[in-house]
This record gives structure tokens, C-alpha cells and sequence, in this order.
């Protein structure tokens, strides 16, 4: 645990390939293939380990919100291509099918695509190069929070090959509906796996958490000092920690109905309950105490799911602005204050609940409250592009994007939280436009402006930079066609969940606008293509990329591109923060952290 | 100059977001893609608080945005000659844009509690008028008969037919056999989930004649969408006549139950 020594020399040659111990020849053969790059225990490998295996989860995500998409503009039509896969007849869609996939596009979305590659993508791969570290804390630890995520991939993805088919209760698996499985075709050996990989994905968080949290306060580099850290580092620390302190909770609540599930115990079934002429159940529990474990653990998640993309995105604004971060402090305490309030607004999820009205007196408060550091984090933002000069790379114009479409999420959150206003809005398309334009228009283009920006120090090459613009102009059209139009639902209170709507006489007019969105969502998943073909072009052929190719300050850009094992070839040692950019009277414009500080006095005197 | 293009074409992009986002809140309305009408005595207070909301974030939206947009038009390196403004923060400006919205988020949090409590709190001082009871996937509905009380030999069962009498409070009882369900009635802004072992009270007015839905708002398995009920409002005199026309069918299709059976099944 203690800091390595400090070197002069380099440890390793420059250019060294990912995975090569330190001062051993390469060993050939399956053993050295399978300890480098399948169990490998470099936060590096684990970090692309992830980033691979979630990008193909999101587009197993993205393809099944299409065909959810299809079957709410034209119920019961005929789903072209795959279709005669599941057909019953022809090629329609059942119902329980339909509540199967809207169910899956929520649990793979959100437990297999945007947390683990949000903490372990980018997570595993940033924290000891921004932190000037050679690698995590517990190495091995590391490796199994990756390999815990299979379990959770094998139990996720074979459920929609089991009798009855993939989980069906929402992702949010309320009871009784989760708990008794006359109540659903799916909820039987579909739910049961549904909670095992749920499980998973939590052992593979917790692992990464107390991993993420000992590395960044015991392993930075000399002179690091806590408030010299990224934002990103700073988001992906008190990430870790909200893991930590919430994760316990959802896993007990698991195992509780797995409990209710398979050993008749009534954590959250009341005495009596008979569902679909079934017998009952021991009973004697409280369906909403399902609800309040869920949120408790669910909502500080939806700040898992945002704050290291505001953290990434944070750092690129100050690199193609070419300016410091403005109000580094408020940024990092409203970080915080994010994370600590989050802890006491789960029950605005239950306004409509049952749960005591008084008590959605106090989460209204407190969630009002919580829109307040998200207002300080947007002006500061808008005060870091105020005066700089900026370059419309494509990683910033996705940058620019989470906060132009942040701004939308942020307040429509708003609406939700005016408890009155809520008694109409809450589980209609309002709140579906509000968490997609939080989730996907700021969490998935905040994670697409950091993939072009750290594509480099991956692969040691830049992406095409022409085909980047063209994805991201063809995904920011389609995706706000896609879901601005969802608040206008939302406001005729067009109730989410529904495979067919339209019978009803409030919502039966609605259906152009609803296939007008499912146009521009299958534009969105074809845009992908490019984004796909420049990434796998840009991996093997795209231009060298050199150590620092943005002229940014923090550590990670003065290792090899990709770096080595141990990644750094000399110890860095930091000398100022990291958002040092057009420092007055320094001839370049950006002084790196390294940077050594006579050097910057020597270039101010030269400059005189 | 292809620079300078670009970045004119980028920053309209971004500008493209507030001037549409307008727009189509200003169009759909028109085309009613707006709130359903409303016939409650409650709902225009959530309604007026939708549209002062609205107005407050639309601001909000459009300032923010747009200075989104100008930094772009204006900070673009490729007009810039001289260096970036070397700038860390302003202690003012941070103190300035955490009070203000501090201070307007608490006004909205504490101008909204009495709308709440109207409709979710302060209940009317009186016996149910009907039971609401979810079911896979279907609303039954339980009236208390001629002698007003619930669980009596005279009830009246009926499903997804809900009548209310108009210009007076009514009181639901909610209740829910299986799994969870929401009782929604778009027209009257009325929400509650209906919970398996819980009895929970809704009331509200409604001031106007008319049919409109009843939409399940919580998920309940897969014919979720086809929970479908209809509530009619009537004048009182219209309603006391339905009643006596189900309870006369009810009284003709099947014998009126023993009403210690009731009572054994209660």
C-alpha cells in the first residue's frame, strides 16, 4: 500500500503492450492470453473488460426498448423481422410479451449498461491514472467485480429462455406482483433469476466501491492532495460511497423476496391476499415495505447512474474551453451535497403510494432541496464556457450536450416533485421524458463524450472526428424527438406500462405523436451504427495518438497512450491542481499537473 | 472560415433546443395534446400549479439555454485571438445563484402543501359512498345500499360501471384483492394506488355531468392495459335512480345473500 518509489528513470519502455509484468519477458501460451487479458487483474483490461461487455448490453437495451416503441405506436401490428421469433400469431406481440420487454429494457439499461459503465468502465480505468496510482488497491477484487458481472449476465439473459419468460414486474419488481407468481406468467422462474442477477450486479458493485474508495484516499500520487483531485475522481469517490451505504439494503430486500418467492415466508404479502384464485400465502407483511427498501437503495442509484458522467463532463468542458473549472469547491460540495441529500428523497417515488401523506410532506421538501446543488453544478458550468475558447470537438459537443439536455431533466424533476402536480403526472409519460432526458441525454451522451475523449489514452488512437460529429448530430436530433415529445403524453397523463392505449377515450388521439417517437427512436438505435463501425475502425486504424492529444493537464496524459502495466513510466509527482489552463504569462496554454513549478516560473520570467 | 462555420452551425443546433422546446409546448395545446378537462373542485389548484411551474422552469429553460447557446456563438476558438479569461470562480456569483433558487425552491415546497393536504389530508367527515376494490384485472365496486353502511345483506356489486353524484363530496374506499393497482381518473386529477391490505380513502367534488375513464396507473401483470372503468357524474336525483334500477337488477338476477353470510365473510 505504501507509494511506490520515486524514479527518475522510466520503470518500464515507453509504448509497452497492456499486461506486461514489470521486468518479465512476455510468457507465451493459453495461460499468459488467459491471465492478460481474460483474468487479468489490471485496472486497465478490467475497465475495457467492462466498457466491452456493457456497450453490448446497450444494444441488447436499445433494441428492446425499439420493440417496445413499436408495440405502443401500433399495438398488435405485426413486428417486422423478428417477429415470427416469438410470434403467437403472425407476428403480433402479446401483452405479456410486451410487459416482459419494458421490464428487461429497465433492469439491462440501468443494472447491466449505465452502472457498471459509468463506476466500472470508466471507474476502473480512470481512477489510478488520474490519481497517479500503478493500479486499484486489491487487484484481485477487482477482477472478481468484473467476473461477478457474468453470473449476473448469464441469470439476466437466459431468463428469457424459461418458462413464462424474463422478469415481468417492472424493474422496480413491486410486490405482490413479484412475490406471487399466480399473479403473472413471468413471475416464476423468470423473477426468481431476475433477483439472483440482481444479486450479482450488487456483489460486483460492492466490490468495486471499497476498492474505488482505499485507492483514492490511499493510493495518490505525492502531492495529490484531495482538493487537487479531477471532478472525475471527485464524482467517482463519492460514487463509491453512496454504493457502499445503499447497496446493503436492495440486497437484503433481495433475498427477502426470494424469501417471500421460495420459502413462503410474508415479508411483503398482508394476511389474505389471494391473486388470481391462487391460495394464500402466509401473509402477514406489507407490500410497501418492498417499496421503501427498493427506493432507499434505487434512488441514491439514480445518482450513481449520474454523478461520475457529471464528473467526466466537468473535466472535458475545462479541456475544450481551454479554462479553469469555475468554482471547483462548489462543484465538489454540491457533489456531495447531491449525495447526502439523496439519501432522505426516496419516498418521493411513493407519493401515490398509500404511504402517509404527511410523510410525502417531508420528502417534497427534501426533494425541492435536492434540485439545488444540480442549479449550482448547471451555472457553474455555464461559468467554466463563459470567457473560454472553444473547441467543438466531438467529445465536447457531446459534453455540451449533458448539460444543454441535463437542463431539461433537471427541471422537469421539478413537476414530479410538487406533490399536487404529482397526484396527475406520476406514472404517465411525464416522468418517463424526465428520467430518459436524465439517463440518456445526459448519462449516455456524458459516456459517449468521454469515450472520444479517453479513446486515446485506451487504444493510443483517436476516433474519426468527421463520422464522431455525424453520430452525434443524427443521436442528439432523434433522441430529443424521441423523448421531448413524451412530456407533451405526459401532460394528456398517457399512463406508462400500457401495451395499448388507445382504447381509452382520454389517449385514443394520441397515436401519430407515439409513432412519430418510435420514427426518430429507430433512428436513434440506427445512428449507432456508425458510432459502432468508427469505434472498431478507430481501435485498429485510427491515427496515433501521442501521450496528450487535447493538450490536457490531468495525470493520466502523461503516461503512454495506452500505458503499460504499472502505467506510468516515471512517478508522477503533482504540482497544482488539475484545471490549470491559459494561465496569464505561461507561454502554452495548459501547465500540467506535473508540470514542475520552476519551470512555470521560469516560462512567467521569459515571458517578462 | 470551415472552423468558424462549424461553430455557428453547432452553437444553432444548441439554440435549436430552446426555440423548439417552446414551441412545442406552445403548439400542443391545439392540438389537444394538452391536460384533459378537468370537472373537480380540487383539480384547478393542481392544474394552476402545473402552469406555475411551467412558466417558472420555462424561464429557467430559456435564460439557461440560451446562454448555452451564446457561449458557444461568442467563445468559439475560432474567433478568438487572445487566450482563454483566466478565471477560477466568483465567490459572489456562487452565493448569488445558490440563494435565489434556495429560496424559490422553499417558496414552491411550502406554496404547494395546502393543495396536497386538500386533496390527500384533510378527509371529509363521512361513511364511504363506495367501495373501489382492484382486481386482474377489473374495478369492483361495492355501494352500501339503502341503509348507507358497507358490509350490510343490502350492498350493491356491480363492476367497472362506477356513478358519483355531482356537487357534493364523495368518499372512495380503495382497496385492492391481489396485486398492486392505481385508481387514475385523468378528468378529476385524482391518483392513488390501491395496496393489498390497506383501505385507503379518496374524496373529491366534481362539478360537471359526464362519463370519462377510470385507467389502472400501476402495473398489475399483463392486462394491465385493458383495466379499463368507466365513472359517470350525475345529479344526485339521476344517481339515487341508478341505484334503484342496479339494486332492483342485482335483487332480480340473484337472491339477496343471508346477512350472516355476509357477516362471515367480512
Amino acid at each position: 500500500m505504501t507509494p511506490p518509489p520515486v524514479t527518475a528513470t522510466p520503470a518500464v519502455e515507453h509504448g509497452t503492450v497492456v499486461g506486461h509484468a514489470h521486468g518479465h519477458a512476455p510468457k507465451a501460451g493459453l495461460s499468459h492470453f488467459l491471465s492478460t487479458y481474460v483474468f487479468s487483474k489490471d485496472h486497465k483490461v478490467i475497465g475495457l473488460q467492462f466498457l466491452f461487455s456493457t456497450l453490448l448490453w446497450f444494444l441488447i437495451g436499445g433494441l428492446l426498448a425499439l420493440a417496445v416503441r413499436w408495440q405502443v405506436a401500433w399495438p398488435w401490428s405485426d413486428v417486422p423481422v423478428i417477429g415470427k421469433l416469438f410470434a403467437q400469431e403472425g407476428g403480433q406481440m402479446s401483452p405479456e410479451f410486451y410487459t416482459m420487454l419494458f421490464t428487461m429494457h429497465a433492469s439491462v439499461m440501468i443494472f447491466l449498461v449505465i452502472i457498471p459503465i459509468l463506476a466500472g468502465a470508466f471507474g476502473n480505468f480512470l481512477i489510478p491514472l488520474m490519481i497517479g496510482a500503478d493500479d486499484m488497491a486489491f487487484p484481485t477484487l477487482n477482477m472478481l467485480s468484473y467476473w461477478f458481472m457474468w453470473p449476473a449476465f448469464f441469470f439476466f439473459g437466459a431468463s428469457f429462455f424459461v418458462e413464462g419468460g424474463a422478469a415481468s414486474g417492472g424493474w422496480t419488481s413491486y410486490p405482490t406482483l413479484s412475490t406471487n407468481p399466480a399473479s403473472s406468467p413471468a413471475s416464476g422462474m423468470g423473477q426468481t433469476m431476475w433477483l439472483l442477477g440482481l444479486t450479482m450486479v450488487g456483489v460486483s458493485s460492492m466490490l468495486g466501491s471499497v476498492n474505488y474508495m482505499t485507492t483514492i484516499i490511499l493510493m495518490r500520487a505525492p502531492g495529490m492532495t484531495m482538493f487537487r483531485l479531477p471532478m472525475t475522481i471527485w464524482a467517482m469517490f463519492i460514487t463509491a460511497i453512496l454504493q457502499a451505504f445503499a447497496l446493503p439494503v436492495l440486497t437484503a430486500a433481495g433475498f427477502m423476496q426470494l424469501s417471500d418467492r421460495m420459502l413462503g415466508t410474508g415479508f411483503f404479502s398482508p394476511e389474505g391476499n389471494v391473486v388470481n384464485n391462487a391460495i394464500a400465502g402466509a401473509g402477514g407483511g406489507q407490500p410497501l415495505l418492498w417499496q421503501h427498501l427498493f427506493w432507499f437503495y434505487s434512488h441514491p442509484a439514480v445518482y450513481i447512474m449520474i454523478l461520475p458522467a457529471m464528473g467526466m463532463v466537468s473535466d472535458i468542458l475545462t479541456v475544450f474551453a481551454r479554462k479553469p473549472l469555475f468554482g471547483y469547491r462548489p462543484m465538489v460540495y454540491s457533489i456531495a451535497g447531491i449525495a447526502g441529500l439523496g439519501f432522505i428523497v426516496w419516498g418521493h417515488h411513493m407519493f401515490m403510494s398509500g404511504m402517509n401523506p404527511a410523510l410525502g410532506i417531508t420528502f417534497m421538501v427534501s426533494t425541492m432541496m435536492i434540485a439545488l446543488p444540480s442549479a449550482v453544478k448547471t451555472f457553474n458550468w455555464l461559468g467554466t464556457l463563459w470567457g473560454g475558447k472553444i473547441q467543438f470537438t466531438t467529445s465536447m459537443l457531446f459534453a455540451l450536450s449533458f448539460v444543454s439536455m441535463f437542463i431539461i431533466g433537471g427541471l422537469s424533476g421539478i413537476f414530479m416533485a410538487a406533490t399536487p402536480v404529482d397526484i396527475f403526472i406520476h406514472d404517465t409519460y411525464f416522468i418517463v421524458a424526465h428520467f430518459h432526458y436524465v439517463l440518456f441525454a445526459g448519462t449516455a451522451m456524458g459516456v459517449w463524450a468521454a469515450i472520444y475523449f479517453w479513446f486515446p489514452k485506451m487504444f493510443g488512437r483517436t476516433m474519426n472526428e468527421f463520422w464522431g460529429k455525424v453520430h452525434f448530430f443524427l443521436t442528439f436530433i432523434f433522441l430529443n424527438g424521441t423523448f421531448f415529445t413524451m412530456h407533451i403524453l405526459g401532460a394528456v397523463g398517457f399512463p406508462r406500462r400500457l401495451a395499448d392505449a388507445y382504447h381509452y377515450e382520454t389517449f385514443h388521439h394520441l397515436q401519430p405523436m407515439n409513432a412519430f417517437m418510435t420514427y426518430c427512436a429507430i433512428g436513434m438505435v440506427a445512428t449507432q451504427v456508425i458510432f459502432a463501425a468508427n469505434f472498431i475502425y478507430s481501435m485498429f486504424w485510427g491515427p496515433l495518438a501521442g501521450r496528450n492529444p487535447w493538450n490536457a493537464n490531468t495525470l493520466e496524459w502523461t503516461a503512454p497512450s495506452p500505458p503499460g502495466h504499472g502505467n506510468f513510466d516515471y512517478q508522477p509527482i503533482v504540482h497544482r491542481g488539475p484545471y490549470e489552463y491559459s494561465v496569464p504569462g505561461v507561454e502554452k496554454d495548459h501547465l500540467m499537473q506535473t508540470d514542475p513549478p520552476n519551470a512555470a516560473a521560469a516560462a512567467a520570467a521569459a515571458a517578462h | 472560415m470551415g472552423k468558424r462555420l462549424a461553430g455557428i452551425f453547432w452553437s444553432l443546433l444548441f439554440l435549436a433546443v430552446p426555440v423548439l422546446g417552446v414551441a412545442t409546448f406552445a403548439i400542443a395545446p391545439a392540438y389537444d395534446y394538452w391536460l384533459p378537462k378537468d370537472v373537480s373542485e380540487h383539480g384547478a389548484s393542481i392544474d394552476s400549479l402545473f402552469y406555475f411551474i411551467l412558466a417558472l422552469t420555462g424561464v429557467v429553460f430559456v435564460v439557461t439555454e440560451v446562454l448555452l447557446f451564446w457561449f458557444m456563438w461568442k467563445y468559439d476558438a475560432a474567433k478568438q485571438k487572445g487566450e482563454a479569461t483566466y478565471i477560477q470562480g466568483s465567490h459572489t456569483l456562487e452565493v448569488v445563484w445558490t440563494i435565489i433558487p434556495a429560496a424559490t425552491l422553499l417558496f414552491l415546497a411550502i406554496y404547494q402543501m395546502n393543495a396536497w393536504a386538500d386533496v390527500k389530508m384533510r378527509r371529509p367527515a363521512m361513511s364511504p359512498t363506495v367501495e373501489v376494490v382492484g382486481r386482474q384485472f377489473e374495478w369492483r365496486l361495492r355501494y352500501p345500499g339503502r341503509d348507507g353502511t358497507l358490509g350490510t345483506a343490502d350492498d350493491l356489486f356491480l363492476v367497472n360501471d362506477l356513478h358519483l353524484p355531482i356537487d357534493e363530496d364523495v368518499l372512495v374506499q380503495l382497496k385492492s384483492m391481489d396485486v398492486l393497482h392505481s385508481f387514475f381518473l385523468p378528468n378529476v386529477r385524482i391518483k392513488q394506488d390501491a395496496v393489498p391490505g390497506m383501505k385507503i380513502p379518496v374524496w373529491f367534488k366534481a362539478r360537471e355531468a359526464g362519463e370519462f375513464d377510470i385507467v389502472c396507473a400501476e402495473l398489475c401483470g399483463w392486462g394491465h392495459y385493458k383495466m379499463k372503468g368507466r365513472v359517470t357524474f350525475e345529479p344526485r336525483a339521476a344517481f339515487d335512480a341508478w341505484l334503484e334500477r342496479k339494486y332492483a337488477e342485482q335483487g332480480a338476477t340473484q337472491p339477496p345473500p343471508e346477512a350472516a353470510d355476509v357477516a362471515a365473510a367480512e
